[in-house]
Order: structure tokens, then C-alpha cells, then sequence
């Protein structure tokens, strides 16, 4: 095997905390697939043997979570992954509006990834920011709310830049917090 | 029944400014439970159970199952471990309130979990926390460490003798785990298939000990219990479905959000009053009020209809999460419950045929509709996969995905019927 995938003695040690907050060997899998995702990018077979050699499990174990969980690319994506919600109330506040539209910009479908390697694009379920519709979320991370065609080509424009957007407070509007700004 | 609801103070998610630090919690009354009980001996365990069963705080997770009757089903400590799982999955959709609690006032949360987690005698709380919160896993993992620095988790918690840890863990991409087996497998390290009941999980919960599962919502009202007391709790909203509620409404209003009121609102004034009407001034043509799995209700039949069990119910929906989406009169009820049947499909773990079976058939008969390649029979024939795939599953999906594609074609029987090609009768 390859020597690409290794942990450092950092992590390790990281992976050791989380071992020890469950009493059993197989549950630190989640959180060391995570941890490895956020390290790699992906967790391709490669870093799957690596999370089974770490913790001790039988590689097949460590392939049946990851293909149960949608969140963790077994394979490779782009470096910035769109998943639009098209979901209830995303798809009545138009998601599929705003999917079609980023299909359109980048040349790709839903699924697909551009050829540069920087977008991919997946239309995927309910988020949990259905007041805050339409919505995406970028690689597993930051969410982007009351997306219009224009907050998306902003959006784009800025992670070509390499700039990701930042987190938003959402408004508790019973408290007066402020209006969200208009586009 | 308490109508008052324009001078209702909210309290899960009170009006103060970074209430989520743990210093701005503690200057307004944060923690002041924990040593009532731990210092002052306000509760025996025993007694907090029955405080908690006399508010009859009903489960914010979807079932409104009371959560101190629940509590009440663990078994008497053996030494042993014994677990909260605490279910902050969120992924029913049109649910997105748990959140606001992790992001506005976490500490609450934490706070009612340590009661609870002192009442049933438990050894570990687990936050199961959807993988797509990363930003609020973080607020929350940040919002534990600050309670560990400050002596309210881990060993000898206020030199009461009582140890409790509290952990995070989060999901990755799965609907299913919110259902409590499926989280439990999940929290195993394995896939979310859920498991057979009985054993229910106070018998053999997390790794076989016992264990209770609660939502984050549910948890966050412990204290205010445990402040107010039992009758303070039942006074208000709805008097069998009591307490506050946080309501998370989405769609076509003016203002969509979540907000904190009674109980037992009526659905009307949530979408005019609270949510400053529908856009564009339109008519409602339905509402969904508890989240996707919830009946849909018609958009003429909301007059005097009140978000609680009893007066869902007899409307013919549920309470579910409290998550409310409303549609207005342009909105195209087939293409929206096929999309709700995409859903079912996509996330049913297999396990069960009738579900795993049905999902895809009710999918695929909806999209041959939606298309317009559908035939009167068909809507008889989705009646039927229902009545197949209700009460026959393992877990509950199966008839989360069965009741809104039922009762969708029960009540927008219009909208259907005008979908599907005019059947011609041969004449002989
Ligand atoms: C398919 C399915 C998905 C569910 N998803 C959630 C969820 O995301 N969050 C939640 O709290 N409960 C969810 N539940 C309900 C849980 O199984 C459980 O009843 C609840 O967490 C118990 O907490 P409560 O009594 O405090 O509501 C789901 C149930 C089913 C059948
Ligand atoms: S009802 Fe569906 S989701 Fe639930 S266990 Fe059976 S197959 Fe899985
Ligand atoms: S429906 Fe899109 S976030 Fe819930």
C-alpha cells in the first residue's frame, strides 16, 4: 500500500482522546473518518485501510459506514462541493431554480464535477435551514441562506478567489434581531 | 387555555444578548438549578422524575411521548453505566429549531441534561448532533468545555458526589439516525439500521445498558421545570400538550423563522400575526405543521386549528416537530409530495421490503403523475401501497412516508385527478 495516507503523531494523538470517550472499539470510527476527511479531502479506500489500521477494525467495516453516510466522499469531489437543498420548502422557495442555475454556470449536473477539479455539484435533502430557503452548503462546512441567481454568483466569483463565504448569524426575528439584507 | 400569546416572554430562548457564553448564562440564572438540586437537595432523583412526568413536557422529537414518564422506565441503577442520547439529528424536513438552541442558548440544554442525567442516574450524555451542523457542533462542543472548566460536568459534579460526562458526536449524512435505534447503531460506530423493539432502549440501549433518548428541545425544558415547578409548566399553552414551543416555520410567509411561544397556537395567527401573512399577500392552498412526515392540511380547513396533539389530531395531522411549512395557492401539491416520496425513498435504510419496496413505488407512480403519464387507477393504487406499508416496519419511516402521500391524495384529490390522462372506456 501506498505510503501517501499517515497520521501524524498529532492526530494520533487526537485519535486517541476520541477513543476514549466511548466504551467500545468501533464507535471512534465516525469521528476518525471525519478527522481524516478534513485532513485529505476524501476518504477514498486508501484512507479508509488507514482509518481501520488506526483503529484496529476490519477495513469491510470501515467501507460499510462510509457507504451508509452520505457526507463522506468515497470518492474524490471538487474542492468546493455545492450541495443545494431541493428539498420541502427549499424546492417551493425555489432550490431547483437555483440548482439549475449553478448547473448552468459551471457546464456540470447535478453529480458531476467540473473538470478543473474546483466545483462539484450535488442536489441533496433537507439541511436544516428550511426559514433560511433557498439554500446550499459548501464542503460539508459553511451554509449560505436566502440564496437568489445574484448571492450565487457572488458566491462562485468568490471561491475561483478562493475566498469561502462566512458563517451567518440567522435572525431570531422575535426579538427584533435585524431584517436579513434584501438582495 | 392561555391565549395570551402576544406577551409571552420567551424562555427556552430568552432576549438576551450572548446568552450562549457561559458567563452571560450564569449572570441571568444559569446553573441556579444545578445547585438547587445538587447543594440545596431541591430534588431527590426520584422526585425530579416525578416533577418532570407532572409537567408532562411531551417529546419535541416528534412522538410527544411525556418525558418524565419515559424516565421513569429505566431500570434501578446497578452499578453499571447508563446513558442520555441526547438527538439532535434534525433532519425531518422542515425542522431546523434544535439549532437556534445550539447556537443561542446551548447552556440550557446542557444544564437540563445534567438534571436529567442526575434523575435516571446516568454515567455519559452523548449530543448526536447532524454532520451537516458543523458550525453549531462546534458552538456546542465549545459550550461543554466551558461547563467541564467550570466544575458543572465530570467528576464530583459541585462536590456532590455525582459524575457525569458529556460527549458530542457527530452524524454524516443520514436521515435515518434520527430515529433513536438507528442513533444508537450510529453511535455504535455502525451503520443506522435501526433495531427490532423490544428491547426498548431503557432495557438495552447503548452497548446493551440502559438509556434514554430525548431531543435537544426536550432536554432544554428541564430547568425551567425544575425553576417553576410542575404547575407553572402546564399553565401554559395547550393543557395536554403544555409548555413552550419552539415553532420553526418555513415557506411562503412573509417572515419565515423560528419562534418561541405556547403551545396550542392557532395555526392562523402563526402565519398572519407571526410571521406577518403569505407572500404577496396569496391564499394558503396547505400547511404542513409538524414536518414532511406530518398529514398535509388544506389551506380552507385551518380556522380554528391549534398547533397541539389534541387539536391536530382532530384535524387530521400531527404536531410532529413543530416544523410548519406553508404553501400558497400557486404551489403544486403533486410535484411537492412526490418530492417528499423522493425523500422517504432515498433515506429508508432497506431493511424492511414494505418500505424499501414501497418508498420506490410510491416515487415512481408519483413521478409517472407528476409527468402526466399517470391513470386514474393510480391514485387508488398509491392509497393501497400505503395501507401496505403503515404499522408493517421495523421503524416508524415506512408510515412517515406513507401519511402525506395518503392523506395528500385524500385531500388535493383535485389536484391529482387533473394530473392523470382521462381514462376512456371502451364500449362494447
Ligand atoms: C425516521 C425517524 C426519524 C426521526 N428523526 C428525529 C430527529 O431528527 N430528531 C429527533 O429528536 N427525533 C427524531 N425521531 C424521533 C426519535 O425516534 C425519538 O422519538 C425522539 O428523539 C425521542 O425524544 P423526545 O421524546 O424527547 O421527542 C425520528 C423518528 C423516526 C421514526
Ligand atoms: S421502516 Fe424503512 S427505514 Fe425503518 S428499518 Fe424498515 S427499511 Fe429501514
Ligand atoms: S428544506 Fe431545504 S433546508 Fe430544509
Amino acid at each position: 500500500m501506498s505510503q501517501k495516507y499517515e497520521f501524524t503523531k498529532e492526530e494520533l494523538a487526537e485519535i486517541e482522546k476520541i477513543k476514549a470517550k466511548y466504551p467500545d472499539k468501533k464507535p471512534p470510527v465516525m469521528p476518525v473518518l471525519w478527522l481524516a476527511q478534513n485532513k485529505f479531502g476524501h476518504v477514498e479506500p486508501e484512507v479508509q485501510h488507514l482509518v481501520a489500521k488506526t483503529l484496529d477494525l476490519p477495513p469491510a467495516h470501515v467501507y460499510g459506514v462510509v457507504t451508509f453516510y452520505t457526507q463522506y466522499y468515497g470518492e474524490r469531489k471538487g474542492k468546493y462541493v455545492l450541495d443545494v437543498c431541493t428539498t420541502l420548502t427549499c424546492q417551493v422557495c425555489g432550490g431547483y431554480e437555483i440548482l439549475h442555475h449553478l448547473e448552468e454556470k459551471l457546464g456540470i449536473k447535478a453529480g458531476e464535477t467540473t473538470e478543473d477539479g474546483l466545483f462539484s455539484i450535488q442536489s441533496v435533502e433537507c439541511l436544516g435551514a428550511c426559514g433560511y430557503a433557498p439554500m446550499m452548503q459548501i464542503t460539508n462546512g459553511v451554509y449560505c441562506n436566502h440564496l437568489t441567481k445574484e448571492k450565487v454568483d457572488k458566491i462562485i466569483d468568490d471561491l475561483r478567489a478562493g475566498k469561502l463565504p462566512e458563517y451567518e448569524n440567522m435572525p431570531f426575528y422575535q426579538h427584533g434581531d435585524p431584517e436579513p439584507s434584501k438582495s | 387555555m392561555n391565549t395570551d400569546w402576544k406577551n409571552f416572554e420567551p424562555v427556552l430562548i430568552p432576549n438576551i444578548k450572548d446568552l450562549y457564553k457561559i458567563d452571560v448564562y450564569e449572570k441571568n440564572g444559569g446553573y441556579e438549578q444545578l445547585k438547587k438540586v445538587f447543594k440545596d437537595k431541591k430534588h431527590t432523583p426520584e422526585s425530579l422524575v416525578n416533577e418532570v412526568k407532572a409537567a408532562n413536557i411531551r417529546g419535541r422529537g416528534g412522538a410527544g411521548f411525556n418525558a418524565g414518564l419515559k424516565w421513569s422506565f429505566m431500570p434501578k441503577p446497578d452499578g453499571g453505566p447508563r446513558y442520555i442520547a441526547a438527538n439532535g439529528d434534525e433532519s425531518e424536513p422542515g425542522t431546523f429549531k434544535d439549532r437556534v438552541i445550539f447556537e443561542r442558548n446551548p447552556h440550557l440544554f446542557i444544564e437540563g441534561s445534567i438534571l436529567a442525567g442526575f434523575a435516571m442516574d446516568i454515567t455519559a450524555v452523548y449530543v448526536y448532533i447532524r454532520g451537516e451542523y458543523r458550525d453549531q457542533i462546534n458552538m456546542m462542543q465549545k459550550a461543554i468545555d466551558d461547563a467541564y472548566a467550570k466544575g458543572y460536568l465530570g467528576k464530583n459534579i459541585l462536590k456532590s458526589g455525582f459524575d457525569l460526562e458529556m460527549y458530542v458526536h457527530s452524524g454524516a449524512g443520514a436521515y435515518i439516525c434520527g430515529e433513536e435505534s438507528s442513533l444508537m447503531e450510529s453511535l455504535e460506530g455502525k451503520r443506522g439500521y435501526p433495531r427490532v423493539k423490544p428491547p426498548f432502549p431503557a432495557q438495552k440501549g447503548l452497548w446493551g445498558r440502559p438509556t434514554t433518548i430525548n431531543n435537544i428541545e426536550t432536554l432544554a425544558n428541564v430547568p425551567l421545570v425544575v425553576k417553576n415547578g410542575a404547575d407553572w409548566y402546564t399553565s401554559i399553552g395547550a393543557k395536554t400538550h403544555p409548555g413552550p414551543v419552539l415553532y420553526g416555520i418555513s415557506g411562503h410567509v412573509n417572515r419565515p423563522g423560528v419562534y418561541e411561544y405556547p403551545t396550542g397556537m392557532l395555526i392562523t395567527d402563526l402565519i398572519n400575526d407571526v410571521c406577518k401573512g403569505v407572500r404577496g399577500g396569496k391564499k394558503v392552498k396547505a400547511v404542513i405543521p409538524g414536518g414532511s412526515s406530518t398529514p398535509p392540511l388544506r389551506g380552507d380547513s385551518l380556522d380554528g386549528v391549534r398547533m397541539d396533539a389534541d387539536s391536530l389530531r382532530t384535524a387530521g395531522s400531527m404536531m410532529g416537530t413543530a416544523g410548519m411549512i406553508v404553501m400558497d395557492e400557486d404551489t403544486d401539491i403533486v410535484d411537492v409530495i412526490w418530492r417528499i416520496s423522493h425523500f422517504y425513498h432515498h433515506e429508508s435504510c432497506g431493511q424492511c421490503t414494505p418500505c424499501r419496496d414501497g418508498t420506490g413505488f410510491l416515487e415512481k407512480t408519483l413521478i409517472k403523475i407528476k409527468d402526466g403519464e399517470g391513470e386514474m387507477r393510480d391514485l387508488d393504487i398509491l392509497l393501497d401501497l400505503c395501507t401496505q406499508m403503515e404499522g408493517r416496519t421495523i421503524c416508524a419511516l415506512a408510515d412517515a412516508a406513507a401519511w402525506p402521500v395518503r392523506y395528500a391524495v385524500e385531500r388535493f384529490r383535485e389536484d391529482f385527478e387533473k394530473r392523470v390522462k382521462k381514462t376512456v372506456y371502451a364500449v362494447a
